[in-house]
């Protein structure tokens, strides 16, 4: 008999058929009666204070109901506690062209666009910070008066071990730095929300976010209304990828408009107004020190990275940290230092995107020891696989390693690429490239401080067999809903079509805490494992009595209990139900799931602990032309280490769609500005891969169950994204010898650098340096006593 | 949801109404065909006409007429996808079947008109944003303001022309029929156009370009490659069309190179095609045939990619274009 | 300006009297309550909304109802017929191809026009054929498939 029924089946997820069909209830799809439409004003300027806003033309227009201002929200909040530097609409200030600094409740769209244009404005233009070398060579008023100081968000500096040991017993030492440029999640959902105030003093939002319970907190701060009066509920998410994990002005407005005016308000944001809301990749500029033998084993690193976090704090405190976190938890390095620094900037927020903070570094690392194999004469192959970290082993920044399928991953992906065969063997202008990545499975500690658990599961049987499951978690197309109902249907063994979902929805479903830090599976999953296990054992113990057998001797499989020696003696799930019902009354269990305590003794240690890491090895092929710089990928491999898939075709989906996200980073996606303000906020002019620029990507998913996974699985949805723009970028290099130290990989890069070839000069291009900071001094940290250790020589 | 301001929609039967009812709106009407152009731009505030005429209905304008020995004409009307899938048009001039179906992407085509395609407007990263962008950056010359922001101090528009079918048209001498109150002229299609961001055309509002009228293949090879970031949806950066004639002994005797995509019309590289006259197009001949086009170009930092860069693609981008309507192997087709 | 405008949408005669500058996938989906149609840009850059127009797919967003008066308008929500799913619809389904579903409306309008067109296309036919529609979740790999295990091999 195979081990399961359920799990590990490549199976349709269950609302794939509403999906197919066009019935899924997207927010915008949403109408109720009476329903108003909401629009925002956006300042007009980078950096200025609002010096008066007059509302009298607009609120006098036919049709427009209601217009608020800052002046109506000026509650702070923000998602990371230490940040509170958001309001729902800019009250002081407009931070960047774009920020919303009005909204108008009409009785059509038409009709608030029209009432926008008649708000009048006044301005006082500020000094406008657009890069980090400006936000740091602040000449006048800073962008908030909060932060570590100036237009300095955040200012971090961490040292484990001794990197300076390190260094000295390298036989090579080489430092380069790095840039990523920013991009955004371009999720093809417009961001949209509906709320509704009713007579009773209730407030009901549904909003397209991957995070309920955080947008119930801050909303229930934000407008000031106790957390039991309000109700968020997250409709079917068209895309997030990090996007939709903040709460944002306009939900704030809908649903202060909505208490205003006593009638639902709708607001779906335009194209452009996604562009400003952002809260995407942060641009990071990088410096890098690794310190090797002649092996290739890493002695030492010292990481710098400069982030530029855009007009507010949002997640940036975490995405610094992530900067300098995972560079660990791939190969051995006994001594390491992180500093890093976050700036504001009048541009939309940076915040969480795929990988949140870690596929910068990641490139870095990974295209220098490229750079380091070539100096050795070792392949890249080689001074990755034999440098793993081990499996059950901590790193030196206390990160605790369970699982690593990295060995299989690589020799997988080396194999069906045929990388040692191809790297440097190819025609000019073609050639491969490899990196490896690992990320989270979900992050260790939540975003605001508490000992709660993270997530919860409630399940409910009913008399007619049907097992309804409750959950907060927001489902954002990764099919984190159909996990949940495959793990119920497979502990309890019954078919899916006895699963009744209840997801996402504040009044009704226990807290979980969204779908971000590729979480949900390996939480959600275990919280739902628990409370099917507490009602399992009831119907055991009710089919016990009635097959007058030892609870011992039964199972429960295909929608009924029976005794393993002899399934002809068995009891149908729904009989086992009711005999429990009649036994203990309704039947209602509870899951929940808490990660253990990972974070290290000191400040800091917050961000990089999960439960379990996910494991990636990428190989990219590509043909450059050397006279146009364009670039063709010609084949993607990946294997992926996700201990185990629950769902194989949702596995190789998100393994894919990362893929493909990582390549659009790697090759065009930028979100870059002009003249201080956007440069392109359009589909059209924000460039993402079509069909034609994507290629075939094969698949390998490689299964090392994870003791502390549901059915031992990780994570999937963010970790392969990682390792496609180094692998890229190493690509590039074997096939016509440049190195491009800059995402993304243009044309007009590639041929500048085959120019300085030409010319004899370094064959590069990227960065030419970093800012002249001074970092505090640094928190010192013992390394943790599993970590890798110096070896004296 | 972006929408589009309010209009009259007129949508006349036959060519006499809608050019009664253009002369009788004046500058408050204007011409949609497919709309895959104007709606953009008005939905983003660039156009807001009180009265739209729509060519829609209008059944002389879908025609595609003669034959490779004798000349093609096309109706305005007859979609990108028809142009580029036609078997007449893709046998005799494979460049122009070409050039229509790497325009944007197939429901664009399908929508989209070829008479649209060679009207399409100018385009500029600073022009095709929406109201509020455009606010906020100041607005330009082209729509609302007096200044040039690509070329400050600039007394004219640099918007760039954007057809990817135009080139092509030129370079294998292609007259365009327009017809307005005055009656009905035809013109070779560079006389349709003017180096000017603004008034681009020079095409009488009250004018309709009912059909393209295609010369006899007569022995012309033709080529067009595009440049843009994406196989899809983008418009050129640069396109180069070629059009060449080989004697029997591969001696050129006739040749044209249409850049389009580096100014605000079509440019002529008159001083490369006088290169290759008399030549056999041998590499070295191409190559500088191919310098000699580019030379002329001057695109500014205004579309996606860097100016720069387009420049340089000009002679790599000709060559290839040349070497494939020369039937020389080694380069791939775009 | 409103009018009264007669279409034919899934087979279906309906008259909705509505402003002629409304676009086609504004009255499908707020006048009639048609919200398969999803939209991604309004301006003709991502392919969300596209809808088959006797038989050919188009941008809802930038077509006007008034000038499909008497021709075939397709939607998702018209796909499947008598609760019969279309084998494209089926196929997406099996094959995950469908994850966060926003763009799926457009792109099985997309391929079905394909479909009908060329029953028999390669895999680089199909992605000529979904150039036009943008897709952020799949890297458009199960779209592939599930358009491959429906073509007629």
């Amino acid at each position: 008999m195979e081990e399961f029924d359920i799990i590990g089946q490549p199976l349709p997820k269950v609302d794939a058929v509403n999906k197919v069909t066009g019935a899924t209830p997207f927010a915008d799809d949403l109408s109720l009666p009476r329903m108003l439409y909401a629009k925002l004003l956006g300042c007009h300027h980078p950096h200025a204070r609002l010096k008066a806003i007059d509302t009298t033309q607009a609120t006098a227009l036919p049709g427009v109901v209601a217009v608020i201002t800052g002046a109506d929200l000026p509650v702070k909040y923000g998602i990371i506690p230490s940040s509170q530097d958001e309001t729902g609409l800019a009250g002081d200030k407009g931070r960047f062209v774009g920020d919303p600094i009005a909204a108008v409740a009409a009785v059509d769209e038409e009709t608030a666009e029209r009432a926008l244009e008649l708000i009048q404005v006044e301005y006082e233009a500020l000094p406008a910070y657009l890069s980090i070398e400006e936000a740091l060579d602040q000449k006048g008023e800073p962008i908030h008066d909060s932060g570590d100081q100036g237009n300095i968000h955040k200012l971090v500096s961490l040292e484990y071990g001794d990197p300076q040991a390190g260094f000295s017993q390298a036989d090579y030492v080489r430092d380069d730095t790095f840039f990523y440029q920013g991009n955004t999640h371009l999720p093809i959902e417009q961001h949209a929300a509906l709320a509704h105030y009713t007579a009773d003093s209730r407030l009901t939002l549904w909003s397209s976010t991957q995070t309920p319970h955080y947008v119930h907190r801050l909303l229930s701060k934000a407008l000031g209304i106790p957390m039991s009066r309000v109700r968020i509920i997250a409709t079917p998410v068209g895309g997030g990828f990090g996007g939709k994990c903040d709460l944002f002005g306009h939900e704030i407005a809908a649903a202060k408009l909505a208490m205003i005016t006593g009638r639902p308000v709708k607001i779906t944001l335009t194209r452009e107004e996604v562009f400003y809301t952002h809260r995407g990749r942060h641009p990071v500029l990088m410096w890098v020190k690794t310190g090797v033998r002649q092996d290739g084993s890493i002695t030492a690193m010292h990481f710098k990275t400069f982030l530029d976090g855009g007009a507010h704090g949002s997640y940036g405190i975490a995405s610094t940290y992530y900067t300098g976190a995972l560079q660990t938890v791939t190969y051995k390095i006994p001594a390491y230092k992180f500093d890093g620094l976050r700036v504001f900037t009048n541009k939309p927020p940076c915040g969480p995107k795929r990988g949140h903070g870690t596929p910068q570094p990641r490139f870095a690392l990974e295209v220098q020891l490229d750079k380091i194999a070539e100096a050795l004469g070792l392949s890249p192959v080689d001074i990755r696989r034999r440098h793993l970290v081990e499996e059950n082993s901590h790193t030196v920044n206390h990160l605790r390693i369970t699982t690593c399928a990295l060995d299989e991953c690589l020799d997988k992906v080396v194999k069906a690429s045929g990388f040692r065969e191809k790297h440097r063997q190819l025609a000019y202008g073609r050639g491969i490239g490899l990196a490896c990545g690992s990320y989270l499975s979900g992050a260790g500690l939540p975003i605001y401080w508490n000992d709660l658990p993270h997530t919860s599961v409630q399940i409910k049987l009913d008399r007619g067999g049907g097992v309804a499951v409750y959950c907060g978690q927001a489902d954002i197309g990764q099919g984190s809903t159909s996990v949940l109902a495959y793990t119920v249907a497979e502990v309890l063994g019954v078919g899916l079509d006895h699963i009744q979902l209840t997801v996402a929805d504040t009044d009704l479903t226990p807290i979980d805490l969204g779908s971000y830090s590729s979480r949900v599976t390996f939480m959600m999953g275990n919280a739902a494992i628990q409370a099917a296990e507490k009602l399992k054992a009831l119907l055991l113990e009710a089919a016990a009595d009635m097959l007058e057998l030892p609870v011992g001797a039964l199972a429960a499989r295909g929608g009924r209990i029976f005794c393993v020696d002899d399934e002809r003696r068995s009891v149908p799930f729904e009989q086992a139900v009711q005999r429990a019902e009649a036994q203990h009354g309704a039947l209602v269990a509870m899951g929940s799931y808490t990660p253990p305590k990972l974070a290290g003794p000191f400040k800091g240690s917050g961000v990089g602990p999960s439960p379990a890491y996910s494991y990636s090895a990428c190989a990219v092929e590509v043909n450059v032309d050397p006279q146009t710089g364009e670039i063709k990928v010609e084949k993607i491999w990946i294997a992926h280490d996700c201990g185990r898939a629950i769902n194989p075709l949702l596995v190789e989906g998100q393994i894919e769609g990362g893929v493909y996200m990582g390549l659009g980073e790697a090759l065009m996606e930028e979100q870059s500005f002009r003249r201080q303000q956007h440069k392109s906020p359009s589909m059209l002019d924000y460039k993402s891969p079509t069909t034609l620029e994507t290629p075939e990507i094969e698949t390998l998913i490689i299964e090392r169950p994870d003791p502390g996974g549901p059915f031992g699985a990780k994570e999937a949805g963010q970790g392969p994204l990682l390792p496609v723009p180094p692998a890229l970028a190493n690509a590039v290099y074997d096939a016509v010898g440049v190195r491009i130290d800059e995402i993304p990989i243009t044309p007009e890069k590639v041929l500048k650098a085959l120019d300085l070839k030409r010319q004899g000069k370094a064959a590069r291009v990227g960065p030419k340096g970093i800012p002249n900071v001074t970092f505090p001094k640094p928190v010192w940290v013992e390394p943790h006593s599993g970590a890798p250790k110096l070896e004296a020589e | 949801m972006l929408r589009l301001p309010p209009f009259e929609f007129l949508a006349p039967r036959s060519l006499a109404e809608a050019v009664a009812l253009l002369a009788e709106r004046g500058s408050a009407a204007m011409i949609v065909a497919g709309g895959t152009d104007l709606y953009p731009n008005m939905k983003r505030r660039q156009f807001e006409p009180a009265a739209l005429v729509s060519l829609r209905s209008i059944p002389e304008l879908r025609h595609v007429e003669g034959t490779a020995q004798t000349g093609l004409t096309i109706g305005s009307g007859v979609t990108l996808t028809q142009v580029s899938q036609q078997p007449l048009i893709a046998n005799a001039y494979p460049a122009l079947a070409h050039a229509a179906g790497a325009v944007s992407t197939a429901q664009l085509r399908n929508m989209g008109t070829i008479g649209g395609n060679l009207c399409v407007d100018t385009r500029c990263n600073y022009y095709n944003q929406t109201y509020h962008w455009r606010k906020s950056i100041g607005f330009c010359m082209k729509k609302g303001g007096d200044v040039c922001l690509v070329a400050s101090g600039s007394e004219r528009c640099w918007a760039v022309f954007s057809s990817d079918t135009a080139p092509v048209m030129v370079a294998l001498g292609a007259s365009v029929c327009l017809e307005g109150p005055q009656g009905k002229r035809v013109i070779p299609v560079e006389a349709l156009y003017r180096d000017d961001g603004i008034a681009y055309l020079t095409k009488q509002p009250d004018e309709i370009l009912t059909e393209i009228r295609l010369p006899p293949v007569d022995g012309l090879r033709t080529a067009y490659w595009k440049l843009r970031r994406r196989g899809a949806f983008d418009f050129p950066i640069l396109g180069v069309a070629v059009a060449l004639k080989l004697a029997e002994d591969g001696t050129c005797t006739a040749a044209r190179i249409v850049l389009g995509a580096v100014e605000s019309s079509p440019v002529e590289a008159q001083a490369a095609e006088a290169l290759l006259i008399g030549q056999k197009l041998t590499r070295e001949v191409i190559e500088a045939a191919a310098q000699a086009a580019a030379r002329p170009a001057r695109p500014l930092d205004n579309t996606d990619m860097s100016l720069s860069y387009r420049k340089r693609m000009a002679p790599v981008y000709t060559a290839r274009a040349l070497a494939q309507a020369a039937g020389l192997n080694g380069d791939q087709a775009a | 300006m409103k009018q009264l405008i007669t279409l034919n949408v899934n087979n279906e005669t309906i008259e909705v009297y509505t402003a002629i500058h409304k676009t086609l996938l504004e009255v499908l989906r707020e006048d009639l309550q048609l919200t398969g149609t999803k939209h991604g840009c309004e301006l003709g850059e991502c392919g969300a909304c596209t809808v088959l127009v006797d038989g050919e797919p188009v941008l809802s967003c930038l077509a006007l109802p008034i000038e499909l008066e008497g021709q075939a308008i397709l939607t998702v929500e018209g796909l499947a017929v008598d609760g019969e799913l279309h084998p494209l619809q089926q196929a997406f389904a099996d094959n995950g191809a469908a994850q966060c579903g926003y763009c799926t409306p457009g792109i099985l309008l997309t391929a079905k026009a394909l479909l009908d067109h060329h029953p028999h296309p390669s895999r680089d036919e199909i992605r000529q054929a979904l150039a036009g529609n943008l897709c952020r979740c799949t890297g458009y790999a199960k779209i592939l498939d599930a358009i491959e295990a429906v073509r007629v091999p």
